[in-house]
């Protein structure tokens, strides 16, 4: 059966809390969500009282402050602060988005961050994504062709054909679609989820790659594609503005367009 | 993955290939749908039509060629549509095989079952 509740050892406790400075201007509580594998504790919600005073305007930034000045042991992934590399996805005010693209003064109240949604959790804000990774790389995500490249040109395409790939391009892989679909939570291991549907149809729709059914027939499948309930929490939560449902109702027609 | 296996992550991804099929099951909940908004509207009407009716009535309403051949068409679009649909919540919530397997094969049983019984009954009124 789907699990309805926490095993043990993953309920979450109340942890530290770190006071802001006393000549603080407007101070802000950010709830972390802090599990050390190292330890045998359970995952626990550490505090930190920052002064959005002295601190740049993106969670991120709210984060590395904490890191830098307060908790060096807060653990996260971040690179490039403008949401284009997509590491610093995780659950903030229980919304799945990207750190550097969320404004601190978009949430009212404390500022909650837990990981991605119902991942295994490597540390703090870390989590595992081998399993998404594996399955980006089973949908063969690069051009595929049987006609060898023209020796003097690259391979043309249309404006329309280009066109289509609009949408599809900009994903930056942070998996706050897949992580925010109930599909996903339970069956995981089999559905490929939203992000991975979105990249498996970019390629679909590639008007140069030779490949079109071989990849219909990899996705054909109650599990892989089929997970998909139309829940749309996919695009509803994804921090570049995609609509990785389209485009996965869009595979779904060219399932029954080919029989 | 807490699986106890040293399998590479692609492997257990790619596992054992795709089922090749999932659009029939797929394309025909959307069918059936369709075919239900009318004949729900249209069931819905008769039975308040025929409300408070006595035996004699009902029997003779049922053994109208039209009304007959409607209920059948309702009762098997609804069957095969709610058989399909209770389908995909064992497949996403059941994640014991056997008792998924069990389970599915059960739903087939039921639902050929209760299609039967249900227009075999209309048949024995309208007949």
């Amino acid at each position: 059966m789907a699990e309805f509740s926490l095993p043990a050892n993953s309920r979450v406790q109340t942890g530290v809390t770190y006071s802001a400075p006393k000549d603080s201007g407007s101070t802000r509580s950010f709830k972390v969500y802090r599990y050390d594998p190292d330890t045998e504790e359970n995952p626990r919600i550490d505090t930190y009282e920052i002064d959005l005073d002295d601190c740049g305007p993106m969670v991120l930034d709210a984060l590395i402050k904490i890191k830098n000045e307060t908790d060096t042991t807060l653990t996260f992934r971040r690179s490039c602060r403008e949401g284009i590399c997509g590491s610093c996805a995780m659950n903030i005010d229980g919304t799945n988005t990207l750190a550097c693209l969320k404004p601190i003064d978009e949430v009212s109240g404390d500022v909650k961050i837990y990981p991605l949604p119902h991942m295994e959790v490597i540390k703090d804000l870390v989590p595992d994504l081998s399993t998404a990774y594996a399955q980006l790389e089973s949908i063969e995500p690069w051009l595929k062709t049987k006609t060898p490249p023209p020796p003097d040109t690259e391979r043309r395409q249309s404006v329309e054909e280009r066109a289509k790939l609009d949408g599809m391009w900009e994903c930056v892989l942070c998996f706050s679609c897949s992580t925010s679909c109930p599909s996903y939570w339970w069956n995981g291991d089999r559905y490929l989820g939203p992000a991975i549907l979105l990249q498996a149809y970019r390629w679909i729709a590639d008007s140069r790659d030779e490949y079109t059914g071989e990849r219909l027939d990899n996705l054909e499948d109650p599990f892989r594609l089929y997970r998909c309930h139309t829940i749309m929490n996919c695009t509803k939560t994804c921090p570049k503005g995609l609509n990785p449902a389209k485009a996965i109702a869009e595979i779904k027609k060219m399932m029954v367009v080919r029989q | 993955m807490t699986d106890n296996t040293m399998k590479t992550h692609l492997a257990r991804v790619r596992g054992l290939g795709s089922a090749k099929e999932g659009s029939h099951h797929w394309w025909m909940q959307r069918l059936t749908a369709i075919a239900l908004i009318p004949l729900t509207v249209w069931f819905a009407i008769s039975i308040i039509g025929i409300v408070g009716a006595d035996h004699a009535a009902v029997v003779n309403w049922f053994s109208s060629p039209v009304i007959s051949i409607f209920m059948i068409l309702f009762v098997s679009t609804m069957v095969y549509h709610s058989t399909l649909g209770v389908q995909v919540v064992i497949e996403d919530y059941i994640h014991k095989e056997r008792w998924k397997f069990g389970l599915l094969i059960a739903l087939k049983f039921l639902g050929i079952t209760l299609g039967v019984v249900a227009v075999f009954s209309i048949l024995k009124l309208a007949l």
